[in-house]
């Protein structure tokens, strides 16, 4: 096992609303070696952007964190000015939901991808204008040139999306952190940037935290995928087994809510209830209200992350359930 | 875009982006356009113009009636009216122009940081300029007369920070809206300074919002500034200006002489007006933009 290239240890995050601090994340634990991918599964509220989020240092004036958060050994959080901004323009990099509000609408493609070139990396506008080029042409934009000169709103979403990967590449960081890249697109769209980002991946051996609520993308693209709910991670999977082997009844639901190309169904079932925030999860278990596998020690007692097959689950009856969750009361329920 | 009609898609082709700011503006704004480089061309080339002295005149000749040589006829002191209107729109104008440009800046660089900021600066600032709107800004003015002598530099210096808070708030509500856009963090993740992001990203696009409230400053200072004249704080004689023209000619409204007040007057109206509508219309469409 090499040395991780980040470390997440116990990370609490509490944001300030109406005058009092709400808890957002709630010991959140997980490493990341250099050149692997880590999912980050949950739905929305659940923590999973604002994890990232902390890792960029993103997080919104107020925030108060405390654990660990180190990227190759050294603290994030106590990085200040020139240290944080080199930390950003060199080591990190982040890829956004929307690449529609995530690039400036007001300056061309040209602006937005020589920038960081030009002004962190102290090039000539032409020697970065042509770099540009080069980038898009590595994420399958050929006609780069002509780009360069668009506004961002005569491109198609997809094509935004790898322009928003090229800027990424420009740095050539060591970690991306890629929050739902391909949510905002449509399907045939979402696979070509996948496979760009994989392929570019590999080629560079750069390290992935991969946010996603698609648990067939996130077991099909992740080393290890983790799942969160209420702040808390429910659940750590290594391997490509997340959805048809889930380990906490939450992964299980979730892998449930889905459509099955071998399955007709007329009503896919739901998850009953709603998702619950960090600041309001009842004593015991979190998801014990809305989970269909619950008993009465589920109330009472927390669960701590044990260790269970291929990953670790917080619930305390995941070894009995283990491999019944699938076929589990939920899908009758569901119909009923 | 919201509300576009058939019609007018068919009819309008997709202009250019380098000629956006023009679009939109409609007969009023072009008015205005047209009123105000008149007055600016006016202001720049009108003592070149003046064949005669602004200053001399003939009192044996005191409120002479229109003439060959006269054109619009003599004010008390038998001076050219015509020559002391077109040579008083420089001193009329570079006022407001020297208090919009100042407090334009001045307030857009406080609401930048503001908003770039946040936290405790960000109620520092919001603070001194609720404080600064407290007092009006003629009676600024009037103090600042008062405390440094009658003229130009004290009135100008005193309403360019009375005019500073609304640059300010205006600027800073739109910065902080932009702030928060994803764009800025993607920005912020790449590793671009603040400095930069703040002068390249945020101004460019809350420029439109900027210039319309300068453009509405211009005409309010124009306003203050005359009336500062008028009562004798301003501009003082013998120096020909549209604000102390009009108080000058109250002496001869009470003669059945109303021309250099009334002549005076409209250009001030006029140019305040012409000022008003177009950042009236640069405002709306910069909000049917958004």
């Amino acid at each position: 096992m090499t040395t991780p290239l980040l470390q997440v240890e116990a990370l609490n995050i509490a944001l300030p609303v109406d005058g009092e601090l709400r808890t957002v994340l709630h010991d959140v634990s997980f490493s990341l070696e250099p050149g692997r991918t880590v999912g980050l599964v949950g739905e929305s509220g659940s923590g999973k952007s604002m994890t990232a989020r902390a890792v960029a240092r993103l997080l919104p004036p107020g925030a108060r964190v405390r654990g660990r958060l180190e990227f190759d050994g050294a603290s994030i959080v106590d990085l200040r000015g020139e240290a944080l901004r080199r930390y950003r323009a060199g080591d990190v990099s982040m890829i956004f939901q929307d690449p529609r509000s995530a690039i400036n609408p007001v300056r061309r493609i040209g602006d937005f991808l020589t920038e960081a070139l030009r002004i962190n990396g102290g090039m000539s506008s032409r020697a970065a204008g042509a770099r540009a080029v080069e980038l898009l042409a590595e994420v399958g934009i050929a006609d780069g040139a002509r780009r360069l000169r668009q506004y961002p709103h005569e491109l198609s979403g997809g094509l935004l999306q790898r322009v928003m990967i090229a800027a990424t590449l420009a740095v050539r960081p060591r970690l991306i952190l890629a929050d739902e890249p391909t949510t905002a697109l449509d399907v045939s769209t979402q696979a070509e940037v996948m496979a760009i980002l994989g392929r570019l991946r590999a080629e560079y051996g750069m390290a992935m935290l991969f946010i996603t609520h698609d648990l067939d993308l996130a077991a099909a693209v992740c080393d290890e995928t983790i799942v969160m709910y209420a702040g808390s991670v429910v659940e750590q999977h290594r391997g490509a087994s997340l959805h048809e082997d889930p380990l906490h009844p939450y992964t299980a639901a979730l892998a449930q809510a889905r459509p099955d190309i071998d399955r007709a169904t007329r009503r896919l079932p739901a998850i009953p209830g709603y998702p619950t925030t960090a600041y309001e999860v009842p004593p015991g278990c979190a998801f014990a209200p809305r989970c269909p596998h619950a008993v009465a020690a589920c109330t009472t007692q927390e669960p701590q992350l044990v260790p269970i097959g291929d990953g670790h689950s917080r619930c305390i009856r995941a070894e009995e359930l283990r491999g019944r969750m699938l076929t589990g009361p939920s899908t009758t329920e569901g119909v009923a | 875009m919201t509300t576009l009609t058939a019609g007018e898609v068919e009819v309008t082709p997709p202009r250019r982006r380098t000629w956006g700011w023009t679009r939109g503006l409609g007969v009023s704004g072009w008015l205005s356009i047209g009123v105000l480089v008149l007055v600016l061309l006016l202001a720049v080339v009108g003592p070149l113009l003046a064949s005669q002295d602004p200053n001399e005149g003939n009192l044996a000749q005191g409120f002479g009636a229109p003439s060959v040589e006269h054109w619009l006829g003599q004010d008390a002191n038998g001076r050219d009216l015509l020559t002391r209107l077109v040579v008083g729109a420089r001193t009329a104008v570079i006022g407001p122009l020297l208090v919009v440009v100042a407090s334009t800046i001045l307030g857009t660089v406080l609401a930048l940081a503001a908003a770039w900021f946040g936290g405790w600066f960000d109620t520092a600032v919001a603070r001194v300029v609720d404080a600064v709107f407290a007092f009006p800004g003629l009676l600024l003015a009037i103090l600042a007369t008062a405390l440094f002598g009658a003229g130009l530099p004290a009135a100008v210096a005193a309403l360019s920070i009375a005019y500073t808070p609304y640059m300010a708030r205006i600027a800073r509500s739109a910065a902080l809206r932009e702030r928060g856009m994803p764009y800025i963090a993607a920005l912020r993740v790449q590793g671009i300074h603040g400095l930069s992001i703040c002068v390249r990203h945020i101004l460019p696009n809350i420029r439109t919002l900027v210039l319309a409230n300068a453009t509405i400053s211009f005409g309010f200072a124009l306003i203050d500034l005359a009336g500062l004249s008028f009562i004798g704080l301003g501009v003082q004689p013998p120096t020909a200006d549209w604000g102390a023209m009009v108080g000058e000619g109250l002496a001869g409204i009470l003669q059945r002489y109303p021309q250099e007040s009334f002549y005076a007057g409209a250009l001030i109206v006029a140019t305040v007006a012409a000022a008003n509508v177009l950042g009236d219309r640069l405002t709306t469409r910069s909000e049917g933009r958004s």
